[in-house]
């Protein structure tokens, strides 16, 4: 896949690395015992280290390191046994103690790689440069009174982490997958939810341009809080429209933080005041570094689940999945369970059929997520199950998932009860057989004179008035024995 | 000066153990010394009420038969860097005028959990910056001691220079201090008490108002080294909240001074540093220092001659590292949540006015310094390289501690000056700290013990170091110089 910008100088191609700002899922904040619950009133989640009272420390939250660890593993990246916190600092009426705890020179996690999943079943390595912990700041609140601004603290000293890829990403659609990848690996391990609505994950977008064939990396542009997968691949392309037009116009491109407006599909630098910092930084004295023994790294790697990437092969090898069919199942970890559960002593490809078509167009429909899918895995799956051995038709089961959306009701249950049993019983069929022939002799002598393809009208006829619950293979072969002989 | 009795920790838990004494009538007398002296300006936020019902509270847990220790009962004052939960905090500073804390910090905490009665808190130099407490908001504190035949008021010394002077002028038993570069020597020097700096972490600095963070540590003010032993196994222990303390027992200091003050020194090896002679360096000080090896030779210790070699770049060193940690600790002091806020028309004006009226002139040119040196371009040049040389300095005594005990020198450079002298140079000021920075900057546990009297009747301390945790040996080492030494002298009367 390419994406090259058609310039009046020649063809471009983008550059793009992406800062991904992922929240630690983890009950208490990075420094402070203070919750993490979401939708809390305003300051309920504040304790007097948030709120940077006189005299108070930062106390490392254990739980946010053990998830970084877990974290990096899942991006198959160096875990850094020696890290240290330092004081990014800057005023800002949000960022309470005039400084913000982060990782800067010794962050927890090295590099890493995420594989990305793109069309057709091709994919791509990403590199990641590094992760590292550090504290959210509050929210500044403008527009609840007109003169003053109010502060909430309660996301003030969450735990996030920075998962920094390196320059890898050249299409907006990569970093589409980038993200999207990100995202599930992280909530396959449970680290963060990925909610980019929640802002629980937000994107810097790093992007800058080359002419096609140029080896150096030119001045690079970063569009700042990107809270959607849509949003950072319309500020890339926008973002890199504007660069190429600006070198072909002999402009040069000063390396700067801008914010993206998508509704007027452009990006505006931030007032330079936003961004000309010197943030002095320097290793937080009132925190000892992080020293991370091997065999607590390894103990972490233990409970490390089956991630996306080794699911996905497992699919394809030992389920005989297309490598298109295991991405998309494996693209979050509940649609993954729900097919493995679904799966689960069935013909596996059938199943992934279903759901990739049938379920997943249902559920699109109703505009809900497979966790509040009307029809449940195991029920799924006993669908399949009922196809298999032949008591339903692949026809009727279309008819019984149709219901199963409906009601809930298990299938067997709906076949029970609706008597939509496969007729088998070849005395039962010849009966019927019988019947139709003997209705139809005009139809009947062509099919004798030599016309065999009218025995398919025969079979649909025979299938109606079966209300389509004889076996359509027995049907075939009643008919041809009667009329071919 | 009204002359009175000057209580020792050790004695009036006796008294009050007898029933000579009950911990009500010792706290009126103290209330009583405060309000007659006033013009010492040792407070700044008196807390008699909290002091009488704490007080009471002790008399009644010892008519139960219920003590918490030796210093149940006994009156301190505490110093106003110390968080207190519904008392008033202030840091010597207007940030800070109006600010009552909803939180004990855990070194007060531990004081008041074994009984000792909080008269009020204690003046210092704003944000515990100076050396003679002449930068506090509040005014400057006045030393009880006068030199002889003269009525120039002389400074405590700094920045715990309202502890040293509710203690050494009698109205307070003893008090807690915090030493950053020599915030409690050196005003204990001044003022001819007892001043110990643990080793960094032994005492947590959860609720302290924060001045350098890597060198802040809360330590005793008080008349004899029993006193200091006993106050500092009250206020010492593992605080997991903060993430810079010691998880190490509290070693058993008072059987340490048992030990020493018999006078008998003998095992005990005591370096003398060559570097802590200083040029132009008062001969009543290097008297005293001469006089304080006599003493521990005499009663048996062994003297070693020592070098280290790094001491003349402590002070520089000090003063990148102190400042530049201040700087982005005294951030939080915004106007936005707490404290002080001067109203300006965008919140850049907001914070330039309250930053600009609510701190004095010596936190903001520390706050200027802190800056400079943290800043692109100035940060490798000074703050790494100041680390770099704090480590050489810890590795200077991490040397010579092979080869001794601790290390004997003056406390400071000179005996307590007048009020108004030093005051237009910040560097001559910086230079009361030049005896006790390598300490801090090493972490290691230091005390100032009272040597005797310069020439003109003006207390003196003799600075001893020890080995990182090694708080008996120093101890120990102490109490033999306060056995030698028998520095009795007090302001307005003996105990």
């Amino acid at each position: 896949m390419s994406y090259l910008i058609e310039g009046r100088t020649g063809q471009w191609e983008v550059v793009v690395g992406l800062e991904v700002h992922a929240q630690v899922i983890s009950n208490a904040k990075l420094f402070s015992g203070a919750s993490t619950e979401f939708g809390k009133g305003p300051n309920e989640n504040v304790s007097l280290v948030d709120a940077a009272m006189p005299g108070m420390l930062p106390v490392i939250n254990e739980m946010a390191i053990e998830q970084a660890v877990r974290t990096g593993l899942g991006l198959r990246a160096q875990i850094n046994r020696h890290s240290v916190f330092e004081r990014k600092n800057y005023f800002y009426a949000d960022l309470p103690q005039g400084y913000q705890i982060s990782q800067f020179l010794h962050p927890i996690v090295g590099e890493g790689i995420v594989t990305l999943d793109l069309d057709g079943g091709e994919s791509r390595d990403i590199g990641i440069e590094r992760l590292h912990l550090e504290q959210d700041a509050g929210k500044s609140i403008h527009d609840r009174d007109p003169r003053r601004t109010m502060i909430d603290l309660n996301r003030s000293g969450v735990a996030l982490m920075e998962i920094v890829s390196k320059p890898d990403i050249r299409t907006p659609e990569e970093a589409g997958a980038y993200l999207r990848k990100l995202r599930a690996i992280v909530r396959y391990l449970g680290t963060c939810d990925g909610n980019m609505e929640e802002g629980s994950m937000r994107a810097d977008v790093n992007v800058s341009v080359r002419p096609l064939g140029e080896a150096e990396l030119r001045t690079r542009v970063e569009v700042k809080n990107v809270n959607s997968i849509r949003f950072v691949m319309q500020a890339i392309e926008i973002e890199a429209e504007r660069q190429v037009e600006a070198w072909e116009d002999g402009e040069e491109i000063v390396q700067e933080t801008r914010l993206l407006d998508p509704s007027r599909g452009e990006t505006r630098p931030m007032r330079s005041k936003e961004f000309a910092h010197d943030y002095r930084y320097f290793p937080d004295p009132d925190l000892l570094p992080v020293r991370l023994e091997e065999d607590y790294i390894a103990a972490i790697e233990k409970t490390l689940p089956e991630l996306p990437d080794d699911k996905k092969a497992r699919l394809i090898k030992d389920l005989g999945l297309s490598p298109y069919d295991a991405s998309v199942l494996v693209a979050d970890r509940e649609t993954a369970a729900y097919f493995e559960t679904a799966a689960e002593g069935r013909d596996a490809k059938q199943v992934a059929n279903w759901l990739t078509t049938n379920l997943f167009g249902a559920l699109n429909k109703r505009g809900v997520g497979i966790d509040e899918s009307p029809v449940t895995a195991e029920n799924l799956g006993a669908l399949v199950g009922l196809i298999e051995d032949g008591t339903i038709s692949s026809k009727i089961a279309k008819d019984v998932f149709e219901d199963m959306l409906e009601t809930g009701k298990a299938p067997g249950a709906i076949v029970e009860e609706k008597g939509l049993k496969q007729i088998t019983d070849t005395g039962a069929i010849e009966a019927i057989v019988d019947q139709v022939i003997a209705d139809n002799p005009g139809q009947a002598d062509e099919v004798r004179g030599g016309n065999e393809k009218a025995i398919g009208w025969f079979v649909g006829q025979v299938m109606k008035a079966s209300q389509g619950k004889a076996n359509p293979g027995q049907v075939n072969a009643l008919l041809k024995q009667k009329l071919l002989g | 000066m009204s002359t009175h009795k000057h209580w020792t920790i050790a004695a009036a838990a006796d008294a009050l153990g007898k029933g000579e004494v009950s911990a009500l009538e010792l706290t009126d007398q103290h209330i009583k010394a405060i309000e007659d002296n006033r013009v010492l300006n040792a407070f700044i936020t008196e807390s008699f009420d909290v002091a009488r019902e704490r007080a009471q509270a002790s008399d009644a847990r010892r008519a139960k038969g219920d003590v918490a220790g030796p210093m149940d009962g006994v009156p301190i004052a505490m110093k106003d860097l110390f968080c207190t939960e519904g008392v008033r905090t202030t840091a010597a500073s207007h940030i800070l005028e109006n600010f009552v804390p909803r939180y004990e910090s855990t070194v007060s905490g531990k004081l008041r959990d074994v009984g000792s009665v909080m008269l009020g808190k204690a003046n210092l130099d704003e944000f515990a910056m100076g050396s003679a407490n002449i930068t506090s908001y509040f005014g400057s504190v006045k030393n009880p001691w006068t030199p002889a035949g003269a009525n120039a008021d002389l400074v405590p010394g700094g920045s715990s220079g309202g502890s040293v002077a509710a203690v050494s002028g009698g109205l307070a038993i003893a008090a807690t201090g915090t030493d950053t570069g020599g915030s409690i020597r050196q005003p204990a020097s001044f003022t001819g008490l007892v001043g110990m700096k643990p080793t960094y972490g032994r005492c947590s600095r959860w609720g302290v108002v924060a001045f350098a963070s890597s060198l802040d540590q809360a330590g005793p003010i008080a008349h004899t080294v029993e006193d200091a032993a006993i106050m500092f196994e009250a206020m010492a222990g593992h605080d997991p909240k903060d993430s810079t303390s010691l998880d190490l027992p509290v070693p058993d200091c008072r059987a340490a001074v048992a030990a020493g003050a018999g006078g008998n020194a003998k095992g005990l090896r005591v370096g003398i540093p060559k570097e802590y002679t200083l040029d132009g360096m008062p001969a009543d000080i290097q008297k005293l220092w001469d006089q304080g090896v006599t003493w521990l030779k005499d009663m048996g210790a062994e003297i070693k001659d020592v070098s280290l070699p790094h001491t003349k770049y402590a002070l520089p060193t000090y003063y990148i590292v102190a400042p530049a940690e201040a700087s982005s600790n005294l951030a939080r002091y915004d106007g936005v949540r707490y404290g002080l806020r001067v109203p300006g028309a965008s919140l850049d004006e907001m914070y330039e006015l309250t930053r600009a009226e609510g701190f004095g002139d010596e936190v903001q040119r520390r706050i200027m310094i802190g800056t400079y040196v943290l800043s692109a371009g100035y940060y490798d040049a000074y703050y790494v390289k100041a680390q770099q040389v704090r480590t050489l300095i810890a590795n200077d005594f991490k040397t010579v501690f092979n080869d001794v005990d601790v290390v004997l020198t003056p406390t400071a450079p000179s005996a307590a000056f007048a009020k108004g002298e030093k005051m237009d140079d910040p560097i001559a000021m910086y230079l009361n700290d030049v005896f006790t920075v390598p300490a801090s900057l090493a972490g290691l546990p230091a005390i100032s013990v009272p040597g005797g009297l310069d020439a003109n009747g003006l207390p003196l301390g003799l600075q001893l170091i020890s080995g990182v945790c090694q708080e008996e040996t120093l101890f120990r080492a102490a109490a033999l110089l306060e056995h030698a030494a028998g520095f009795t002298a007090k302001v307005g009367g003996t105990q």
